[in-house]
């Protein structure tokens, strides 16, 4: 059984700290998703948030894993954004990324968290297709299903360049559980085998990543740190609206040339036999 | 009075399945095992690669129309999504997303027998799901999304929140479908929450019968060749908008649940469908 780490603060800190400190809190949903509107220079940028609330009603979920009713939530509240927008002026929608995993529970699954996170991921690519730049902004972990859900449908993906800001599929208790070694056998694999590293300045020498912000206090921000981080969502928020829709730089970045060149290779070749020669 | 022999469609290979769902004679397959396009990453992990990597992309049609099919080879390391897997999952959904785009119409069907991303390859599997997830999106408004889940093998991780985003969900009875697999969730949570060796509590939960009657998939199938091809080429036609998109009826069904005593399989079923056609 796993033990009860205390939950990261780090979501709901930056989430106040872009936001002029709002709470973000909404009615009728619940205290674990957390939106609030807060320009960016002359851009007004939608920001959402995953934290943690010791009394949520699905006990699986109380430690900032993302669970039934966040990810609904989540889905609610951007779906709303794109109708509120209409496609006139698509908003710039921000997800502040610090998740530890998907909820894993017997509820959940009766539930269907596959449907509720999909119903977000949904969401997230739709509103990236109707023009809304939509940016993820990893603070802390962004692991696994919980990143699907919320964060990893953005066109463009920017990570704080921090020990604790951590992606992969499973968290390394897990994995070394399920792999039958230990979390020190699975950090030595990771120097070896990129994609099996946890550390974000690996993550973003696959090519995923549009910015690594380097030099940022990211458990403390100050002001001068909040200023750095919104001078980078802007940079990245034009990007997004110069480049396509689709998730392509994903492919198209210096890194990914390198470390994607297979996810490159198996397109070109199957573009190259689609049609009958 | 015998019935006829079925033909399993669960036991066949991803070519196999494929193939039989495909018109007579119009099955090709692209990147195939002759191309030796392999993982690239577990070789330096002593597992052997397989010269497919465990995905089969065909092209043919499907009820006279062009059609692709990505099918997920179960046998080979659990059918787990490599970066390589993965990336010819979402390169053929993206080519049938240029196809459409071009006013060229591509049936698209993809046969999930998987357990998730590959751990030996994490990160890479994981982008290349979510790539996935964005191709179906995206095609989605084009074309209906016809997904089949047939095996034991069930369909989890990842690729769970792929096969909900399909427009139209197959399963068969001894199917799974669920974000989380059993084995995961009795670690993570202990055995109080779930015993992952007791297949009627794990089935009342995610297997396909329930899946359909929840409203999670759409066609309880039986594991029959002739009958899911059938299926598959009724699948195209008159298809209601997807259910991941229906957000504010399944946020109301899920506040209508006590968290704290959620109902039983069975009575759920009941709950959820009361009042509905099904």
């Amino acid at each position: 059984m796993s033990t009860a780490a205390a939950p990261s603060e780090r979501g709901l800190r930056w989430f106040q700290a872009l936001t002029g400190g709002q709470q973000g809190l909404l009615p009728g949903t619940t205290r674990t998703v957390r939106m609030a509107d807060s320009p960016i220079g002359r851009e007004p940028a939608r920001y959402l948030a995953v934290v943690p609330d010791a009394q949520n009603r699905f006990p699986r979920a109380r430690g900032g894993e993302v669970g039934l009713d966040e990810a609904w939530a989540l889905a609610r509240q951007v779906r709303r954004t794109i109708a509120e927008d209409g496609g006139a002026s698509p908003r710039a929608i921000i997800a502040i990324v610090d998740v530890a995993s998907q909820a894993y529970g017997r509820r959940e699954e009766l539930l269907g968290i596959h449907l509720a996170g999909a119903a977000a991921a949904d969401a997230y690519a739709s509103a990236r297709l109707a023009g809304h730049p939509v940016l993820a902004l990893l603070v802390g972990k962004a692991m696994s299903g919980a990143f699907l859900t919320h964060g990893y449908q953005a066109n463009r993906i920017l990570a704080l360049d921090s020990p604790e800001v951590l992606v992969h599929a499973m968290s390394k208790e897990s994995a070394a559980r399920v792999t039958r070694r230990s979390v020190e056998a699975l950090e030595e694999l990771g120097r070896s085998i990129t994609p099996m590293a946890y550390d974000v300045r690996s993550f973003a020498s696959l090519g995923l990543l549009h910015t690594l912000i380097e030099g940022i206090n990211a458990e403390a921000p100050g002001t001068d740190d909040v200023e750095r981080v919104r001078a980078e969502l802007a940079a990245a928020i034009a990007d997004a609206r110069a480049g396509a829709r689709d998730l392509s730089s994903r492919l198209t970045s210096q890194a990914a040339r390198t470390t994607r060149s297979a996810s490159i290779e198996v397109r070109r070749r199957l573009a190259q036999s689609w049609d009958v020669p | 009075m015998s019935r006829p022999a079925r033909d399993s469609f669960s036991e066949l290979s991803a070519r196999e399945r494929a193939r039989v769902l495909l018109d007579p004679g119009t099955f090709r397959e692209l990147l195939g095992p002759f191309e030796r396009m392999k993982s690239p990453w577990l070789p330096r992990q002593g597992v052997v690669a397989q010269a497919d990597d465990g995905v089969v992309v065909a092209r043919g049609r499907i009820g006279g129309e062009d059609a692709v099919i990505a099918a997920v080879e179960g046998a080979y390391q659990g059918g787990s999504i490599g970066e390589v897997s993965g990336s010819k999952i979402a390169g053929a959904l993206e080519l049938a997303l240029r196809d459409c785009e071009r006013g060229r119409r591509v049936r698209p069907v993809l046969l999930l027998e998987t357990g998730g991303v590959r751990l030996q390859e994490a990160n890479l599997g994981l982008a290349a799901i979510a790539e996935i997830h964005a191709a179906i999106v995206a095609l989605r408004r084009h074309v209906p999304v016809v997904c089949v889940v047939a095996g034991l093998v069930g369909c989890f991780g990842g690729m769970s929140l792929a096969a909900a985003l399909c427009s139209r969900l197959i399963i068969t009875r001894p199917a799974r479908l669920g974000m989380n697999g059993p084995e995961v969730i009795e670690q993570e949570a202990g055995i109080g929450e779930l015993d992952a060796m007791d297949a009627r509590e794990v089935w009342g939960l995610m297997g396909g019968e329930q899946r359909v009657a929840t409203g999670f998939a759409d066609v309880l199938i039986e594991d029959d060749t002739v009958a899911i091809a059938a299926e598959v080429r009724r699948a195209f036609d008159n298809v209601p908008p997807p259910r991941s998109e229906q957000v504010d009826a399944w946020s109301a069904r899920l506040a209508g649940i006590d968290a704290q005593h959620p109902p039983e399989p069975r009575a759920l079923r009941a709950l959820w469908l009361r009042g509905e056609d099904h």
